[in-house]
């Protein structure tokens, strides 16, 4: 895994006087599962939308499958996929319109799309349910479809902004072996979660707070550095000095 | 392109999906349309009216019987006197009383003037007011038939305006470019903030943020079909107006069409700049409705002459886009006027539609920085 999709050097980004990320640095490898957890409002949400294009650095270098988030932001989008906290997909139109939408964004050729839809269902044993509606499907089913489409035209890495959501357990564990499947392909899965079990499954874990990455390391290493139990118990600690 | 006509065929789903979406592109503007041609007219068809004919010669026959013939009045009881009127007008169903003051053919002929009497029930103004208005005009083409045989009269003659481009005093003639100004606005100004606000309620904006459309493609596959879905409207209700109400347009239709383009892509503008401005659908319909309809409604001149408004209104209406198109709608339908009496309107509509675009389009930027 010396592959290197994302590279961050001294990242700063700032609204006016506040610093929303204060020198970041790290690098995600090809395959990976990268959990990037903080509390809520610790900069997080800032630093992907900078990953995925949407917003430019103030400082700093930052390559994302290759391409500088300064000056190619088009070729970074194209190279990337996301599914974002609040759901994805439209709901008014069907399962396979929806993968016909996204798979036509992303420059696909009608044929190719077919195949990987075809291929998509079977997989996720959906075959009777690709001329429904998604607004006719439960959440769970929704969660894992707009996971699928977000790697349906391969993308190099794929941002999930806390995909599991409101989803119960048995579909999050479910949600969790796509994800597995998905990095062992090669597809780098850079994943923000508040539930702390997940942040157990993933490869390297970076805690943030208050703009800054405050720990970066496998959980194991973490638990061990922080002598605590679980990544729940680092986390509060990290976390809680903010709340002061 | 070929992703941008993906996403434009995405858009046609939801509209054509969505029965809200359709009742509002396709019904509603026919049925205000017809609400407002048949019901809501101003027109008098068919109002009673009593004669007290005092006179009874050849003359007054022939005004009477042109009056009733109109098509605007129908006969009622005749009167025999002045005493018989006040129970008339109080019975309700008679509009109007005509008097004919004795010996009224030879005062007309021998002193070149004889008097008409209309009493109106003022209970009902503008019933009144029109009835009046109508009798008079019926009264001056009588004046000007007996003119041209060579007898001098004045009897009572009574200009208005209103009737000038309007001969057959059609009130549908006012109120087709009105409805094709409000619908416009309701379609293109609501139905584009809602359906980009509702893209950011339901988070698939952020998706298709990071994809990689770019964002002028976003907004304008947003516009597409509501453009072509508002021209279909426009078509609708010319066609409406020409076959059920019979009122062709009288100008060019190419500048009309033209025109209602134009508009039409400055209320689209309105309608992005308006989903710029406000985050959730509700927003979007509030300001839409109340910043929009409300004054497009009220203060273009739409039903209520800006002439007769207070001041403050006419420079509240002077801000309002609606106004010029009504104007030129106006210009190019019923009057039949060329673009040369209507280039400036058409100037101020197209200075409207820069600004919203380019404020639009600064607000957007900035929520992706």
């Amino acid at each position: 895994m010396s592959d290197k999709v994302i590279s961050v050097h001294n990242l700063v980004k700032k609204f006016g006087s506040f610093v929303a990320n204060d020198h970041l640095s790290f690098e995600v490898y090809r395959g990976e599962i990268f959990g990037f957890l903080g509390a809520n409002g610790a900069g997080k949400t800032t630093t992907i939308r900078i990953l995925s294009g949407l917003s430019k650095p103030t400082s700093g270098e930052v390559m994302v499958a290759g391409y500088d988030a300064h000056k190619e932001p088009e070729m970074i989008k194209k190279n990337i996929g996301y599914m974002c906290q609040k759901f994805s997909l439209y709901e008014d139109l069907t399962v396979k319109e929806n993968i016909m939408l996204y798979g036509g964004i992303y420059g696909m050729k009608k044929q190719l799309i077919r195949d990987r839809t075809h291929s998509l269902l079977e997989r996720l044993q959906f075959e009777e349910y690709g001329d429904r509606l998604i607004a006719a499907l439960p959440l769970g089913l929704k969660q894992k479809l707009a996971f699928s489409v977000a790697v349906l035209h391969e993308p190099k890495i794929v941002f999930l902004d806390e995909p599991t959501g409101g989803v119960d357990p048995v579909t999050r564990r479910q949600f969790w072996e796509m994800i597995y499947e998905t990095a062992a392909r090669g597809i780098t899965v850079f994943v923000t979660t508040h539930y702390m079990d997940e942040a157990e499954y993933c490869d390297r874990v970076s805690i943030m707070n208050e703009g800054k990455i405050q720990a970066l390391d496998t959980p194991a290493a973490l638990k061990q550095q922080y002598n605590a139990r679980s990544i729940e118990e680092v986390f509060i600690r990290i976390a809680r000095p903010a709340k002061q | 392109m070929k992703r941008f006509l993906v996403f434009v065929k995405k858009e046609f789903l939801h509209i054509f999906r969505d029965v809200r979406t359709m009742i509002i592109l396709f019904l509603i503007p026919g049925a205000l349309i017809l609400l407002f041609g048949f019901v809501v007219s101003n027109d008098l068809k068919n109002a009673t009216v009593s004669f007290l004919d005092l006179s009874n010669d050849e003359m007054t026959q022939k005004l009477s019987d042109k009056i009733c013939s109109s098509g605007f009045f129908q006969r009622g009881e005749n009167l025999s006197s002045y005493q018989e009127i006040d129970p008339a007008l109080r019975g309700n169903k008679i509009k109007a009383v005509i008097i004919f003051e004795k010996d009224f053919s030879r005062k007309l002929i021998g002193e070149g003037k004889a008097t008409v009497n209309i009493i109106t029930d003022g209970s009902e103004p503008n019933m009144a007011t029109m009835a009046t208005n109508y009798i008079s005009a019926i009264i001056a083409d009588f004046n000007s038939d007996l003119a041209g045989k060579g007898a001098t009269a004045t009897l009572l003659v009574q200009p208005e305006v209103r009737m000038f481009y309007n001969p057959s005093l059609k009130g549908q003639h006012m109120f087709v470019p009105g409805v094709i100004t409000l619908i416009m606005i309701l379609i293109c100004a609501l139905m584009t903030s809602i359906t980009i606000t509702r893209e950011k309620e339901f988070g698939t904006m952020e998706a298709l943020l990071v994809s990689p459309l770019k964002p002028v493609q976003i907004i304008l596959g947003k516009i597409v079909p509501y453009f072509i879905l508002s021209f279909v409207d426009v078509i609708i209700i010319l066609l409406l107006s020409r076959y059920v109400f019979d009122l062709p347009v009288k100008g060019s239709i190419i500048l009309l069409l033209a025109e209602s383009m134009l508009y039409i892509l400055m209320s689209l503008s309105l309608g992005i700049l308006v989903s710029t401005v406000s985050k959730t659908m509700q927003q979007a319909i509030f300001i839409s409705l109340v910043g929009m309809m409300l004054p497009t409604i009220l203060l273009s001149g739409f039903i209520y002459p800006i002439e007769n408004m207070p001041k403050i209104y006419g420079w509240i209406s002077a801000i309002l886009p609606p106004r010029y198109f009504i104007i030129i709608i106006k210009n190019v339908m019923i009057k039949g006027t060329g673009f040369l009496y209507v280039w400036k309107e058409t100037l101020i509509l197209l200075i409207f539609t820069i600004a919203a675009i380019g404020i639009s389009m600064r607000k957007f930027n900035i929520r992706l920085q």
